[in-house]
């Protein structure tokens, strides 16, 4: 029943009162813009004074700069003269649309237009709002210089006196970053409830911890942990890091609606999905629809169904001087870095292109003397054309080798760590369409000509690939045609190990070591630093096995694999129910699985092994999401220093052997001292009790055996006639067991 | 060794009992009959039967006398533990959910549900065991000597201190109050577990001095009857149904699982359905016993401290006699300690 006037209250009374209250200022900050129609206006300063005859000079000279932003025309200048029929030096400006306008702002402001004279770009309705009489202080006052501020170091993790690493553990709302202690529980450095929305990420040298947030995206860093940057993108859903920490790349499915009173974003980003922006400066660098969020139309007109997210959308070259976007089937667009301006200003035009990759190092190729980057791409089959692989160097755009390819169905490109090889893996159909078969494509990118070999003796799919970092070998896991019932039973995986065969010192022809069968695997992850690798079922309802292999085994070696730059051994396996991710610490000296509430919710939390399996800790956690190890910048020591490092390890190896015993001497002493102390806590605690109960019978006048049943004496004697029964009780007890074989 | 599997009821278990002596196990069920075993070997001893609906607990006279037991047929009975004769019955308006009888065994307590406009109650009644010679049991008083009303919370379990001197009471909201058994006046509240999260289970030590509790949300904790101070905590990973004191050794055994209504989804190994043994005092997780593959509704240690026996959700009761090794087992600083 909506109040009468009788019945209003006096606390009614009083609500109307309040809204009384001045408003002004909130009515003037919220205040609806209505100079939508000037947006295409913009006013120039810091033109020279010139008399009316040589006003038209100067505009047509303006209007040549004015042009290579936008579009306008003489008509559309306005120059206007003072009582002395002199210009006034500032003209205004429209252009035809009101990005236009804003390009120019960008692009011309600061921009000299003759030696004497430096053009002063503004937008009109800026001059409006700014430059409003009240709202400029007739005084100038010098502006406050912030006091010199010591800014925390980045990388002092790295100073950890017994080397450990860190990483970071989010599990229900809270993020908490850790040392890594081995078997000790972790000993914690910051933990924040509420730290992040949607997930956490490292940047790709650990220096920064990055959290995503509904408002955007924020950086932290520090030994602890202080804000460092803020990147407003709203409802940010991806975050990608450059190579070399210089830029971050963010994306949400939102467009961006660019409100008044942002400061950092302008009309630039408005209805963009995707921001590059630069870490140091905090600025965006340049916006971007994403490609694929439109749904596109097939050839009969119909809607196909939105495409799954590409990401990275944006994807690095190793040296950050380039980044590259491709438009599926149609282009790669190569972005040159730090001004975001296409390369050569036209994308490269690749018709039915559908994936590529970056080379993840700068490659030094025989008898190249420009190191220039390289990219690797691939189109299908489109017509009597066959389906093709191609090499780019990037920026001269010079294609340096391709392959032709036929029957293809699908094509994966895996660069190894170095960029020494690129693996093609083509995934083939018989003619028939019906059985498919895998083929790989193995680029030899550092020899001259780039020769590509050929392993095509692999029957079925190949279905995960991994090269070893910094090394020639690789494991590939390949399965079966899932047997009928696979709903059951998993499909049952292949794993093959290939390494090259010993030749000299380049290595040679890559040859199978060994197929391990009747697997369930689908993960490989190999140590940072090589040599050990982890394949592992992941995401399985049933199988949950990692198995930990040594590819320099140092024993003896198989008399079949002796030319082979490798001696396979697997050291152990071990469970661990539920793992959804594995993760190797950046000094390849621990393995992580964990298991995330994000894919189930069985036994979530993670379990810490040695790289040779052996399980140090199994850590149960309740709403476990995510673990990350902190990634480590990479070393500064020469090459023979490390060799140094890696002849006296048995020295060095003497000095932290020692000091673990010490840990754990210390460990131990602290917790037989605290079991100590608890229990003679207790002790003590159960005698007072005992005492206290004592006085209190006294008190009571109760006997000792109150607490024991009255009538029971009673009850068990005079019980009934038969007077005592015997229970017999036979106990049987094995004392030795023999097993004798007969016969 | 291998568990004695009591394979007598035909649903999930409610309460187990050791008596006094510990020869003999009471267990109750929601099939309505309370089965009587011999604790040595497992044979079914008998059965007492007259309930009309789940039967929630049983409790022993310490004299083994008589058996109190309460059901969901908004009855306590008490029953004659020799003849399997039920010699009173006491009605009320909601179901009994906990039974207990006070040390010296001359008085009983009744923890009544909230339901149906009542509020719960815990009631005492006043026991007589007849001539002694087993004759009159039937002679018991009609109405109780105390009755406490709980208000803010309802009591789920409740017990007997030392010398029955206070009424402990485990509460729905997660805290636990101390009662005077005279005037039936609250002495003393604490919210021992997390609010909102129901205490299961509560058991005290040999000597009554200190009981432990076991709830919904995860852990159990060692309190002081005399003041409700919590002395120790253990944390599992999974809702907890009961808890109990071992006598002999200082252990602590907690059990309890994924609550029944989730257990269909998962595996068995999802859902922890395991006896779990704590050191009383570290309160370290020692060792794990499975077998049962339902959730574990109730646990008692036999009173020498030498078996237990656990009843779950599956029906089914296992009875364990300790091995060598679990009495042989100590921490060094135990065995010090021994040794002065």
């Amino acid at each position: 029943m909506a109040p009468s006037f009788d019945t209003l209250t006096e606390q009614d009374f009083h609500e109307e009162e309040e809204e009384e209250v001045d408003f002004s200022d909130l009515k003037e900050q919220y205040e609806v813009k209505l100079e939508e129609g000037l947006d295409t206006f913009v006013v120039i300063d810091g033109l020279p004074v010139v008399p009316e005859d040589s006003r038209q000079k100067l505009v047509k000279f303006l209007l040549r700069k004015l042009n290579t932003v936008g579009h306008t025309s003489e008509d559309a200048v306005f120059m206007p003269l003072n009582d002395k029929g002199m210009t006034e030096g500032f003209a205004f400006v429209e252009y035809e649309t009101p990005e236009q306008a804003v390009g120019a702002i960008k692009q011309l402001h600061g921009v000299p237009l003759d030696k004497k004279h430096t053009l002063a770009v503004n937008k009109l309705m800026d001059i409006e709002r700014y430059g409003r009489e009240g709202r400029i202080e007739e005084e100038y006052q010098p502006p406050q210089l912030e006091p010199f501020k010591e800014k925390e170091h980045l990388r002092s993790w790295m100073g950890d006196a017994s080397a450990r690493d860190q990483f970071a553990l989010y599990r229900n709302d809270k993020v908490g970053v850790f040392w890594n202690n081995k078997s000790n529980p972790p000993e914690n450095v910051v933990d924040r409830a509420h730290w992040t929305q949607l997930f956490v990420q490292w940047s790709p040298k650990g220096t920064f911890l990055a959290s995503v947030h509904p408002q955007g995206v924020q950086l932290w860093g520090g030994a602890s942990f202080s804000k460092q940057k803020q990147f407003p993108h709203p409802f940010v859903q991806l975050i990608e890091f450059s190579p070399l920490e210089g830029y971050i790349t963010t994306w949400s499915a939102r467009p961006i609606q660019v409100e008044e009173g942002q400061p950092v974003l302008t009309y630039e980003e408005d209805g963009k999905n995707i921001i590059v922006w630069d870490i140091e400066t905090g600025k965006p660098l340049r916006s971007f629809v994403s490609h694929d969020l439109a749904p596109g139309f097939d050839a009969d007109g119909d809607v196909q169904p939105k495409k799954k997210v590409q990401w990275p959308a944006f994807k690095w070259s190793a040296d950050e001087k380039y980044v590259a976007r491709m438009l599926q089937g149609q282009s790669i667009s190569i972005y040159e870095l730090p001004n975001m301006n296409l390369l050569g200003r036209t994308s490269v035009k690749v018709e039915g292109v559908n994936d590529f990759e970056w080379s993840p190092a700068t490659v030094t190729r025989e008898g190249i003397k420009q190191y220039e980057q390289l990219l690797c791409f691939w189109t299908p089959e489109i017509g009597s054309n066959p389906a093709r692989v191609a090499l780019m160097s990037v920026p001269s755009k010079e294609i340096v080798r391709t392959r032709n390819l036929f029957n293809v169905s699908d094509v994966k490109l895996h660069w190894q760590s170095q960029g020494a090889y690129v693996c093609v893996k083509v995934d083939r159909h018989s003619k028939s369409k019906k059985s498919m078969a895998t083929n790989l494509e193995i680029f030899r990118v550092r020899e001259k000509g780039v020769p590509v070999e050929v392993v095509d003796s692999l029957k079925d799919t190949v279905i995960n690939f991994s090269w070893e970092p910094n090394g020639s070998r690789f494991v590939l896991i390949n399965t079966g045609e899932a047997p009928a019932g696979a709903a059951v039973a998993p499909p049952k995986s292949a794993v093959s190990f290939f390494a090259p065969e010993k030749k000299g010192n380049t290595p040679g022809n890559f040859k199978l070591i060994r197929t391990v069968d009747k697997k369930t695997s689908n993960g490989i992850y190999w140590s940072p630093k090589g040599r050990f690798v982890v394949v592992a079922t992941v995401h399985s309802q049933s199988n949950f096995d990692l198995d930990f292999w040594d590819m320099d085994f140092e024993g003896e070696k198989n008399e079949a694999e002796k030319d082979l730059a490798a001696n396979l051994q697997l050291m152990k396996t071990v469970e661990h129910y539920g793992v959804t991710d594995i993760e190797w610490d950046p000094t390849g000296r621990y393995v992580v699985s964990s298991a995330s509430v994000w894919t189930h919710s069985m036994e979530n939390g993670w379990n810490l092994h040695t790289f040779s399996g052996t399980t140090l800790s199994e850590n149960p956690t309740e709403k476990f999401k995510q673990f990350i190890w902190r990634p480590r910048p990479p070393t500064f020591l020469s090459k023979e220093e490390q060799k140094q490092v890696r002849k006296n390890l048995r020295e060095y190896s003497k000095e932290f052997d020692e000091e673990d015993r010490y840990a754990v001497d210390i460990a131990n002493t602290a917790v037989v001292e605290q079991r100590k102390r608890v229990l003679s806590e207790w002790v003590a605690w159960l005698r007072r009790e005992k005492e206290i109960q004592a006085e209190e019978r006294e008190a009571f006048g109760l006997p000792e055996d109150a607490d024991s049943p009255k009538l029971a004496k009673d009850a068990r004697i005079g019980g009934q006639e038969e007077g005592d029964a015997i229970v017999e009780e036979i106990v049987e007890e094995i004392i030795e067991e023999t097993e004798e074989v007969i016969g | 060794m291998r568990p004695i599997l009591l394979s007598g009821h035909e649903r999930s278990l409610t309460q187990i009992k050791f008596n006094k002596d510990g020869d003999l196990i009471f267990s109750t069920s929601k099939d309505k009959v309370v089965c009587a075993w011999w604790s040595a070997n497992g044979e079914r001893l008998g059965t007492y039967s007259g309930h009309q609906g789940a039967v929630w607990t049983v409790d022993v006279s310490p004299n083994t006398v008589l058996l109190a037991t309460g059901s969901a047929d908004n009855t306590v009975r008490l029953w004659n533990i020799k003849t399997g004769e039920c010699v009173k019955t006491w009605d009320f308006p909601t179901a009994v959910k906990r039974v207990a009888f006070s040390p010296d065994g001359s008085k009983l307590l009744a923890v009544t549900e909230k339901r149906m406009g009542f509020l719960g109650t815990i009631v005492v009644f006043d026991i007589a065991y007849g001539d002694g010679n087993l004759n009159d049991l039937d002679v018991q008083a009609e109405e109780p000597s105390l009755r406490i009303t709980c208000d803010e919370s309802k009591a789920t379990v409740a017990g007997w201190s030392y010398l029955g001197k206070y009424i402990i009471a485990g509460h729905e909201d997660g805290s636990v109050s101390q009662y005077d058994p005279k005037t039936g006046d609250q002495l003393e509240n604490v919210q021992a577990h997390e609010f909102d999260h129901q205490i299961n289970d509560l058991q005290f030590s040999p000597d009554r001095t200190y009981f432990i509790t076991a709830s919904k949300d995860k852990s159990a904790k060692l309190i002081s009857a005399s003041n409700l101070a919590i002395l120790k905590t253990y944390v599992a990973d999974t809702p907890l149904n009961s808890a109990s004191i071992t006598a002999q050794k200082d252990y602590v055994i907690l059990g309890g699982g994924q609550a029944a209504m989730d257990v269909t989804t998962t595996s068995a190994r999802q859902g922890k359905f395991e006896a779990r043994f704590y050191h009383k005092v570290f309160e370290d997780e020692i060792g794990r016993v499975r077998g049962h593959f339902g959730p574990l509704n109730t646990i008692d240690v036999h009173p020498a401290g030498t078996a237990y026996a656990s009843g779950g959700e599956d029906g089914y009761v296992r009875v364990h006699h300790f091995d060598k090794p679990y009495f042989d087992f100590m921490y060094e600083v135990e065995r010090e300690q021994q040794r002065k």
